[in-house]
Parts: C-alpha cells; sequence; structure tokens
C-alpha cells in the first residue's frame, strides 16, 4: 500500500482487496452501541475541504472519530484560503501544526498530488475537480462485492456525465482493474475523448446496454451542463437518459442501482427507482464510513493488527 | 567600447551564406574584420566549438512594463544572451500594452541600456489586446516596429483581421501580423491537449482542432489580402499540414515551433507539473513529430521561444490556476541541438538557419542572423557541440518555471557577441 490514496491507479488488484476486508471489519463496528475503537489514538487527521462537501466530509470525520483520532475540519470559507492564501501555503500551515493526515477536497484536478510534494503527512484524495474520487470507488466496490459477492467478470454500466464526473473516473479505474467489464453510457457530448484507453466501452444507447447489466451505476448531472450546451434541455436528457421506471424493467432481476449522491431526482433518477429495493444508495453512504476507516487504519496505523 | 577579438580555428556555420567550415573569425569595430585586424586581437581557442549568426528569437515574453515581478528587461536580455541570442522580440502583452510607440520606445531604451541583446517590441494588432479595434499601427511602424501580435490570443474576428492583414499593406517597410492561433470558442477552460491524457487526468482539453480552424482561417485570410501572415508556436500535426500547402500556393506566411513543442508530449503532464502547462498545449507523439519534420523541410520556418517567465508562487499553484508557459531563452540551443538535431531529424546548419537566419529575415532585423562577412554587424554566437549539462537554477531570468528542469542537454552556449561587444563569455554573463 502506498503512503497516500490518491488515484485508483497506484492500488493494485491485491490492495484493493485487503482495503475491502479490512473494510469489512470496521463495517461491524458501526453495528455497535460504542462505536468506537482506539486504533489512531494520538493521531491528528485533518479534513481539508476546499470545495462544499455534506456526505464526503462527515464520513471521513466521523471514521477518523471511530478510530479514536483526533479531527480538525478546514473549509475554505472564512479560513486563510479565502483571504488569498495559497495551497502550498495553507497546507505547510496545516503540516506545522502536526497533521498526520489531511483528507483534502478541491475544485482543482490533481491538487492532492502536488500537496504530496509539499507535507510529510500522508494525503488522502477526497475528490479533486473532474480527476478522482478513489473512497467513493472502494466503498461502492465494497458494496457490489458485499452484494453480488464478486467483482470480476461483472458488468457494470456507468450512466450519465462521465466528461466532469470524478467519481466515473475512479470507479472505473477500480473495476477495470478487479476484472469488471464496464460500459459507459451517455450523451457523446458527455463521454471523455478517447475513454476506450481506460479499458472500458462506450455506448449511446442506454435501452440496448440496460438488459446485459449486473450494475447500474447513475452518476449526478449538473443543469449547469445544459448551459453550456452540452444536451438541449433536462427534459430531453431524462428521456434518453434517465433511469425510469419503464427502464428498470430492462435490467435482469437481481441488478443494482448505484449512485453517488447527492440525486438531482426525476432528471438522471426516478424517484421512486432511486426507493426500490434493488437501490444500495443508503448502504453506500453506510459502507462509506468502513472504508474510510480501513484506509485511515492503513496509512496511519501501519503493523498493528485489525482491532476486533 | 568593442574589443577586438579572434575566434580561432572555429567551426563557423553560416546558413545565410551557406557555408559550413573551419577558420579563424576576427572581430573589430562592432563589425566582422578582415585578417588584417586580427594583429594584437584578443585570441580565443575556440577548437572544438560551433560559431553562428547570433540567434534571433520571434517570440519572448519580458514583462516590463508592468509585470517587472516576473521578468525585467534587464533579466530577459541577459536570459536572452546567456542563450546566444542578439536580438528578441519582445510581445505586447505588457501593462500598459504595447499599443502604441510610447511602449515601443520605452521598452527599446531600456534594452539598448543593458547592452545585452537587441529588442524588437512587437505591437499589439488591437486596441489593449481586447480584439475589437485596430491598434494605431501607424505610429508603431514609424517608432520602428514590423511585427505585430494580439499574442496569447487570436485576432478572434476574421473581418477584423483582413482589415489588419489589409492595413499593414501601406507601409513601405514590409508588415507581419503574427498569430497565436487558437479557436477561443474551443479552449475556453482548457488546461492542455485534448485527448486520453487529459480524459484520464481529469483537465479540461484544447483540441488541435481548435488550432487547425485558426490556422486555416488565417491562411485564406492571407490569401485573399496578399498579407503578410505569421504563425506563432504551432502544435499540431494538421497545422503543419495546412501550411505546407499554402506555402506551395504562394501564399505568403511563416510559421515557428517552440522548443519545448519539439520535445515534450502530453504524456509529460501526468505528474500535473505547471511548468509544463502551456497554450498552445504540449500535444502527441504523432504532432510532434509532424513538428519535427515541418522544420526540417522548411515548412517551420523558425524556432521560437515563447519565452514565458512566471513568479514561482504563479507557478506553485493547482494546475488550473497556474499561468500558462515555460521559460526558454537559456536552454533553446541546447534543446534544438539535443532534441533534433543529435537525434538525425534536421542538420545542424538548418538549425542554425532556423534559430537566427531565417527569424532574422522575418522581423527584418538585417544585422541579425548573418551572413558572416567583414563589414557585417559582429552579432554572432559560438558554443560547444558537446558540452553536457543539466537545466537548473539559478537562471539568468528572473524566472525558474523551465519545463525543462532536471532534463540533461547537450551543447552550451560558451560566448555571445552583441555589436562587436561579449554579452557573454566562458558561459557567463558579462554584464
Amino acid at each position: 500500500m502506498n503512503e497516500h490514496v490518491l488515484s485508483m491507479h497506484d492500488l493494485t488488484a491485491e490492495d484493493v482487496t485487503r482495503i475491502l476486508d479490512i473494510a469489512g471489519s470496521f463495517r461491524e463496528v458501526g453495528t455497535r452501541v460504542i462505536k468506537k475503537v482506539p486504533a489512531l489514538r494520538g493521531r491528528t487527521v485533518v479534513n481539508f475541504f476546499l470545495e462544499d462537501s455534506t456526505r464526503t466530509r462527515i464520513s471521513f470525520e466521523l471514521a477518523a472519530k471511530r478510530l479514536s483520532a483526533d479531527v480538525i475540519n478546514f473549509s475554505a470559507g472564512g479560513s486563510s484560503v479565502a483571504k488569498g492564501e495559497s495551497l502550498k501555503d495553507t497546507a505547510l500551515t496545516l503540516q506545522a501544526m502536526g497533521a498526520d493526515a489531511i483528507v483534502i477536497r478541491h475544485s482543482s484536478s490533481g491538487s492532492p498530488l502536488q500537496l504530496t510534494r509539499w507535507v510529510d503527512a500522508h494525503v488522502l484524495n477526497a475528490g479533486d475537480g473532474t480527476h478522482e474520487h478513489p473512497t467513493q470507488a472502494l466503498l461502492d466496490l465494497y458494496t457490489i462485492r458485499e452484494k453480488l459477492g464478486r467483482l470480476d467478470g461483472l458488468r457494470v454500466a456507468i450512466v450519465g456525465d462521465v466528461l466532469h464526473s470524478r467519481v466515473a473516473r475512479s470507479l472505473s479505474f477500480g473495476l477495470v482493474q478487479m476484472g469488471a467489464d464496464v460500459t459507459l453510457v451517455g450523451p457523446p457530448t458527455l463521454i471523455p475523448p478517447d475513454a476506450q484507453a481506460w479499458g472500458v466501452q462506450v455506448s449511446y444507447d442506454l435501452d440496448a446496454v440496460l438488459p446485459k447489466l449486473d450494475v447500474c451505476y447513475v452518476l449526478r448531472v449538473q443543469r449547469e451542463r445544459q448551459r453550456l450546451e452540452y444536451f438541449p434541455s433536462i427534459r430531453e436528457y431524462a428521456r434518453l437518459f434517465g433511469v425510469t421506471r419503464e427502464r428498470v424493467g430492462l435490467l435482469p432481476e437481481g441488478a443494482l442501482i448505484m449512485h453517488p449522491g447527492p440525486m438531482n431526482r426525476g432528471v438522471e433518477i426516478d424517484s421512486d427507482v432511486a426507493d426500490l429495493p434493488r437501490s444500495v444508495i443508503e448502504e453506500q453512504v453506510t459502507n462509506g464510513i468502513a472504508i474510510r476507516m480501513a484506509l485511515l487504519y492503513l496509512l496511519l496505523g501501519a503493523g498493528e493488527k485489525v482491532p476486533a | 567600447m568593442s574589443a577586438r577579438l579572434v575566434f580561432a580555428e572555429v567551426r563557423v556555420v553560416d546558413p545565410a551564406a551557406g557555408t559550413d567550415e573551419v577558420r579563424d573569425v576576427v572581430i573589430a569595430d562592432g563589425v566582422v574584420a578582415g585578417p588584417e585586424a586580427a594583429e594584437g586581437a584578443e585570441r580565443i581557442d575556440a577548437r572544438g566549438l560551433v560559431l553562428a549568426p547570433g540567434l534571433v528569437d520571434l517570440h519572448a515574453h519580458l514583462r516590463e512594463p508592468g509585470e517587472e515581478h516576473k521578468e525585467t528587461v534587464e533579466t530577459g536580455t541577459r536570459a536572452a544572451a546567456a542563450g546566444g541570442y542578439t536580438a528578441i522580440a519582445a510581445m505586447a502583452n505588457t501593462h500598459p500594452v504595447t499599443d502604441h510607440a510610447a511602449i515601443v520606445h520605452e521598452v527599446r531604451d531600456l534594452a539598448r541600456a543593458c547592452g545585452l541583446c537587441e529588442v524588437f517590441p512587437v505591437g499589439a494588432i488591437t486596441k489593449g489586446l481586447e480584439g475589437e479595434s485596430l491598434a494605431e499601427m501607424g505610429e508603431m511602424v514609424e517608432a520602428g516596429v514590423r511585427m505585430f501580435s494580439d499574442d496569447g490570443h487570436c485576432v478572434p474576428s476574421a473581418r477584423l483581421l483582413r482589415n489588419a492583414l489589409l492595413y499593414a499593406k501601406a507601409f513601405p517597410a514590409e508588415i507581419v501580423l503574427a498569430e497565436h492561433a487558437e479557436d477561443p470558442t474551443l479552449v475556453q477552460g482548457g488546461q492542455m491537449h485534448e485527448g486520453p491524457h487529459a480524459s484520464t487526468l481529469g483537465l479540461a482539453g484544447r483540441p488541435a482542432e481548435a488550432e487547425e480552424i485558426v490556422v486555416a482561417r488565417d491562411l485564406a485570410l492571407a490569401a485573399a489580402t496578399g498579407g503578410r501572415l505569421h504563425l506563432c508556436h504551432i502544435s499540431a500535426a494538421r497545422s503543419v499540414g495546412l501550411i505546407r500547402r499554402a506555402k506551395a500556393e504562394g501564399v505568403r506566411v511563416s510559421a515557428e515551433v517552440t522548443p519545448h513543442h519539439l520535445t515534450f508530449t502530453d504524456a509529460d503532464l501526468v505528474t500535473y507539473d505547471t511548468n509544463r502547462k502551456m497554450h498552445p498545449p504540449l500535444r502527441s507523439e504523432e504532432d510532434r513529430e509532424a513538428l519535427r519534420d515541418g522544420l526540417a523541410d522548411g515548412t517551420i520556418d523558425a524556432v521560437a521561444t515563447d519565452h514565458a517567465p512566471h513568479a514561482v508562487e504563479e507557478k506553485e499553484a493547482e494546475f488550473d490556476r497556474a499561468p500558462p508557459g515555460t521559460i526558454g531563452l537559456e536552454t533553446a540551443l541546447a534543446v534544438v541541438l539535443t532534441e533534433v538535431v543529435a537525434t538525425g531529424g534536421v542538420p545542424l546548419p538548418r538549425a542554425l538557419d532556423a534559430m537566427s537566419t531565417a527569424p532574422a529575415r522575418i522581423l527584418g532585423a538585417s544585422d541579425h542572423g548573418g551572413p558572416i562577412e567583414v563589414g557585417r554587424p559582429a552579432n554572432l554566437v559560438v558554443f560547444d557541440p558537446e558540452e553536457d549539462w543539466t537545466v537548473e537554477p539559478p537562471f539568468a531570468s528572473k524566472a525558474r518555471n523551465s519545463a525543462f528542469l532536471g532534463r540533461r542537454l547537450t551543447g552550451r552556449v560558451r560566448y555571445t557577441v552583441l555589436e562587436g561587444s561579449l554579452t557573454v563569455a566562458e558561459g557567463k554573463p558579462t554584464r
């Protein structure tokens, strides 16, 4: 395992399996009355969130607290960053305060990698621009493996605005690494150029893809993209690429529906689809805490046995 | 002021004269002199070294006036001298913009006072570089400007560029309009070449067709008007093809390529190195090969640095917030020698033509670019073609944002001679 968690490309299949296995142990901690183990007592984790986030920040905060680490939340609004301090100087300040791990969320692709050049702390990428969101991908892999028993050979479609999605990148790289068969589906304007180089297939026809799937992973579509001429209207997007009640009928029995949140109900996913039993969206959230505990533990608690 | 010097037994590569021979070169009273002036002159043993006309750069950003924290005329011309240049064109994106004669005089006078390199200020095509109305080209032409450019952007409207090409024909001297060819609507928000690497890195693309579209438009306008067009820092294979065809058809066009586009590809951005963020961006392997071929066959006339100094804190930022560009004056010759001459792609005389004689002709810098003949101004470079070195600070430039940091290069400037005076001796700037 590396010193940092920046990109799914840095993780081997063995690394991923190990992280998912350890997350399985930590998953149980969250079901206890006292949801806490002493693994990272005395260690400091900084949540360095320069872009708005609710679920990822809370998930990381809970993960660190359940491991008994001290947690500091740093967000952009009203901070030194808002006063014009550079990313580098802010990072050096966090380092000087003794951060053992920095969890960074930033609107600029590549900023977590840049951070590793300036600080000694372990860096965890909590989402960088339109690049990657590896902890989301790991929690998704965990959820799929838990529900379907394996990853190898599964057929997964990632549907929607792949071009601007860090979740889609990390998940594609992770699924391909684990031997799954990935198809990106969306309007051609929102599929990254040369995406086939990731080892995935591309389709513009959701209805043709759905009957062959084990997992239909639905991405959030921002209304902003319509203004930038990627597609004509939200109405037309929903008609061609929305996961509607009717389309769910095309999915094989037992196929999962997933979404990284936050959802636009009625746009990329129908409200009653999101609430179907085969939708595992809430479980994704719960599993996120266990995945982040596993990663913090592996980076900061090295050498120790996984606490029982 | 200027000393009498002899570079003894030096290999003289003179693209303007079409010669390549070992001989003595005598300098006296600021000009190349005959053998009779050698007596009593300082004799420099130059065996194994190459002497050529001083290098000429069509594309440098000196940042003064306005952004002296990045570079000044003094530090920029010192970097130029260190790199073997005796003449450079200074781009118009100063603050205030070089869109009137006063800034032209200011920049040129500052350079003369430093005495390190002759500077040819480039005038803006449009007022304030805003792309809306023509700058008063006439007063700048009277002040000596021969090249105009809105570098950083293309002239956005075809109608405006058409008028500029036509209007420039009014002047007796040949006026060159230099274009930064990128369609603004296609590169908006773009951070690197659109392709598999941009997709994986999550960086918005600047597609190759953004350049091709403007190249095609500008060539059509040059053909229709008979105006004189120069295309800056060409980066895409299909642009090279368009230029090659236009030249065959007799369109009055010239083109330049940078050392970094001849060296790197978009694959070199996987570490988010902001020093390799450029406009236009580093492109694919196929594009790089087409640029090398275009330079070899003369489709691309000149190598130009696009020397773009930035402060450390500006480049030490998130990739999408860092300004584009690399410094290049101090590394250009060595990069060309290492990347395109030593690899067998371009013969040395053609490479030196592209770095000196051809750009001097485009810029109207008649005292530069050779030929190295008795009575001609002594603007010369002498370099060791074998010396290996690693690119690292300190630089003569105020900036350190080199895309080549840490890279091993072969070939290094030993002497630069400006109007008979040494601006660089033993590899070090003399002032």
